[in-house]
């Protein structure tokens, strides 16, 4: 079992025949990923990949009966990508690219919400179910089969959280990327309740960073609603306040958005926190094996 | 990005904010000649730098001559202004900006910021204007007014009640300050703004509203769209080697620490700086190389990295996804024919073509390089190696 995504997802690719979109699509398709086709516009009838290419993310979706998207359309045309997909109902559009504007992502993100649509994203490796669909750009051959959910704001903090599950003997059911933007789509609050029903998941990981307070709202509903064992990681204990540490939304303003503030709430909510990312798979063992 | 204070009220006047009549003035002569244009008989002359407090730290002062505007522009500019925002080394004064002076009958907090939970602007004013907004958060929440605005509806009539009756504002006044708080909103949405502050905004004797100060930053992945405000853009307000860096498409920042870093990923290069702390050492800058890294960018990383006096240890923390390790191991070796690399340099590369990394820099026989195991070994050996015990 998994979250979100399985080896059944049928998936579309917005901004297929692009080179970003080519390459990472072309990974995900050796990993095992179900890419049944993909939206250019005014490149709709060729075949990239070996697979269909359509004008309308409608078409895509119309011919392939795709229920996910992967978009890596540029900054500046990834509202309207989020809104076509939302539009054409697609279930859940992950969204890959990096620097869109806030503004655009707070009308995409409304308007997804009210057409019933879930979002990964923007700025984040993807969503991997481990073995079996792998929507991103992380590098496939790190998530081994195995029964630890992770969530991450970072990318590479999710390369090295499984890894490290992984080295200690253990695996991943799914592992998600959610992205470090002022707005992003699922949180941890959103995944978490997914992973507490999933009964291959038995511990979960959420990797969190400073900058707005998702960490302390995770930490409010992990004491009211989860019972699987948490371990957290929350970067940038040593970042200086009010300056932007590489991801737009990692950013302490004022006294808000520390470090030490999500550590403490996370505690206090009964999760296993460490102190170094080094820890992370040890701390894994040592729950799994109590 | 941020602008000035000048530059801010440029762009405030073209929605109709209200805001004093002023002038910029980059010598003492021009600043004299900027008052007489004005005319009146009382100016404020104010420093023109991207940080707050400036009125503490000497920055701002009130002429009631023009012998005065001249004796105050003469000390303002070319000064380094110290205020709480600017660090200890303080900031170069170059330029001043001349105002009228304004009829202060009351001072307001008004500003417009991202509500990150809500995830639409939030509107928050205050009574209690001219102090620092942190600090009432702080001391007395109460006395701040936040209104959230959905941005598929905008800013509505209610909205600016809320704010207005929240404020205690006498009737006659509601109208007012209403049309002023909207026109601000569309400051905001319309520039792509990050964030507006106006402390103090003004209300005068006759009971008008006028932006005394202005205080915007702007989101860097929108200034695509708006040249104008790029055109805005003051390098020497900006760190000169964050500067650099990024036009490599590296993102730096520098720290007081002994332990360079170099890592990919914005998560992981906090991460690494907070293992080193944990492991005893202190970390002297962010540097998350991307994901496009190549032997040019790593070698400018290390540069970069080396003009920092206090680095005694490098470590480069890398997990190879998008980002491929030989790729990094490469530039390592480039970076050292190239730099002067003078201090060890701890390197831990894991993930896509680390075996072939690792071969490659086993062959380079390069001493000063010290080979990690994982991200605690990396650490570890980081820290003993910039004590020199290892």
């Amino acid at each position: 079992m998994s979250i979100l995504v399985n080896k059944d997802t049928k998936v579309i690719v917005q901004g297929f025949t692009g080179k970003e979109g080519t390459f990472h699509a072309e990974q995900c398709l050796a990993y095992g990923t179900k890419i049944v086709g993909g939206v250019t516009p005014n490149k709709g009838g060729q075949t990239h990949l070996g697979k269909p290419v359509f004008n309308t993310v409608k078409d895509a979706v119309l011919q392939t009966g795709a229920t996910v998207s992967m978009i890596f359309v540029p900054p500046a045309f990834v509202a309207d990508a989020i809104m076509e997909a939302a539009d054409a109902g697609i279930e859940l559009a992950v969204i890959i690219t990096e620097g869109a504007p806030v503004k655009d992502m707070m009308f995409a993100k409304m308007y997804a919400i009210k057409n019933g649509m879930k979002t990964i994203g923007p700025n984040c490796p993807g969503i991997i179910t481990a073995q079996e669909c792998k929507i991103g750009i992380m590098p496939g051959m790190v998530f081994k089969k195995g029964n630890v959910g992770l969530i991450s704001k970072s990318g590479t903090l999710t390369y090295e959280g499984a890894n490290q599950v992984c080295n200690e003997g253990f695996g991943i059911t799914t592992a998600v990327g959610i992205g470090g933007d002022p707005i992003i789509g699922l949180s941890y609050k959103q995944l978490l309740p997914m992973f507490e029903e999933d009964p291959e998941t038995e511990a979960i990981v959420m990797i969190g960073e400073i900058g707005g307070d998702l960490e302390i709202q995770a930490a409010e509903f992990i004491k009211k609603n989860i019972t699987k064992p948490v371990v957290a990681f929350i970067a940038g204990q040593t970042a200086p306040k009010g300056k932007r540490m590489g991801h737009a939304g990692a950013i302490v303003s004022g006294s808000a958005g520390t470090a030490k503030e999500k550590m403490e709430a996370l505690e206090k909510a009964g999760v296993h926190v460490v102190v170094s990312p080094a820890e992370i798979g040890k701390k894994v063992a040592e729950v799994l094996k109590k | 990005m941020n602008v000035h204070e000048y530059q801010a009220k440029e762009i405030f006047s073209k929605y109709n904010v209200p805001v004093p009549r002023g002038l910029l003035a980059t010598t003492v002569e021009e600043a004299v000649e900027n008052a007489k244009k004005l005319g009146g008989n009382i100016w404020v002359v104010k420093a023109q730098i991207h940080a707050g407090g400036r009125g503490l730290g000497g920055g701002v002062k009130v002429a009631k001559s023009i012998e005065e505007v001249q004796k105050y522009a003469s000390e303002i500019l070319g000064m380094t202004l110290v205020t709480h925002q600017t660090g200890p080394e303080g900031k170069l004064v170059q330029k001043v900006y001349i105002e009228e002076g304004v009829d202060i009958a009351d001072e307001l907090y008004l500003g417009v910021v991202l509500d990150r939970a809500k995830e639409m602007p939030v509107i928050m004013a205050s009574t209690e204007g001219g102090m620092e907004i942190e600090k009432v958060a702080e001391e007395s929440p109460e006395k701040i007014i936040k209104v959230a605005v959905d941005p598929t509806i905008g800013f509505q009539g209610f909205h600016g009640r809320e704010l207005a009756f929240g404020l205690g504002l006498p009737k006659e006044q509601v109208g007012k300050f209403i049309k002023f708080a909207s026109a601000l909103y569309r400051v905001y949405m319309e520039n792509d703004a990050e964030l507006i502050e106006i402390n103090p905004l003004v209300k005068t004797g006759s009971g008008d509203f006028i932006a005394l100060d202005g205080k915007m930053g702007f989101d860097d992945s929108a200034l695509g769209r708006h040249p104008e405000i790029e055109a805005m853009r003051d390098l020497s307000e900006e760190d000169s080697d964050e500067r650099e860096a990024s036009e490599y498409g590296l993102s730096y920042v520098a720290l007081d620490g002994e332990i360079g870093c170099m890592v990919n990923g914005a998560g992981l290069a906090m991460g690494t700086m907070d293992t080193i702390n944990y492991m005893g050492g202190t970390p002297a800058n962010f540097l998350d190389v991307g994901g496009k890294a190549n032997a040019q960018t790593v070698a400018k990383g290390f540069e970069i990295i080396l003009k920092n006096k206090n680095v005694k240890a490098i470590f480069v923390n890398i997990f190879g996804g998008i980002v491929r390790c030989d790729r990094i191991a490469n530039g390592i070796l480039e970076a050292t024919k190239l730099v002067d690399v003078h201090v060890p340099v701890v390197v831990r590369l894991d993930g896509t073509n680390a075996k072939e990394a690792a071969e490659i820099l086993q062959n380079a026989g390069i001493k000063n390089i010290i080979t990690a195991s994982d991200l605690g070994d990396g650490a570890k050996k980081a820290v003993l190696a910039a004590k020199g015990e290892l």
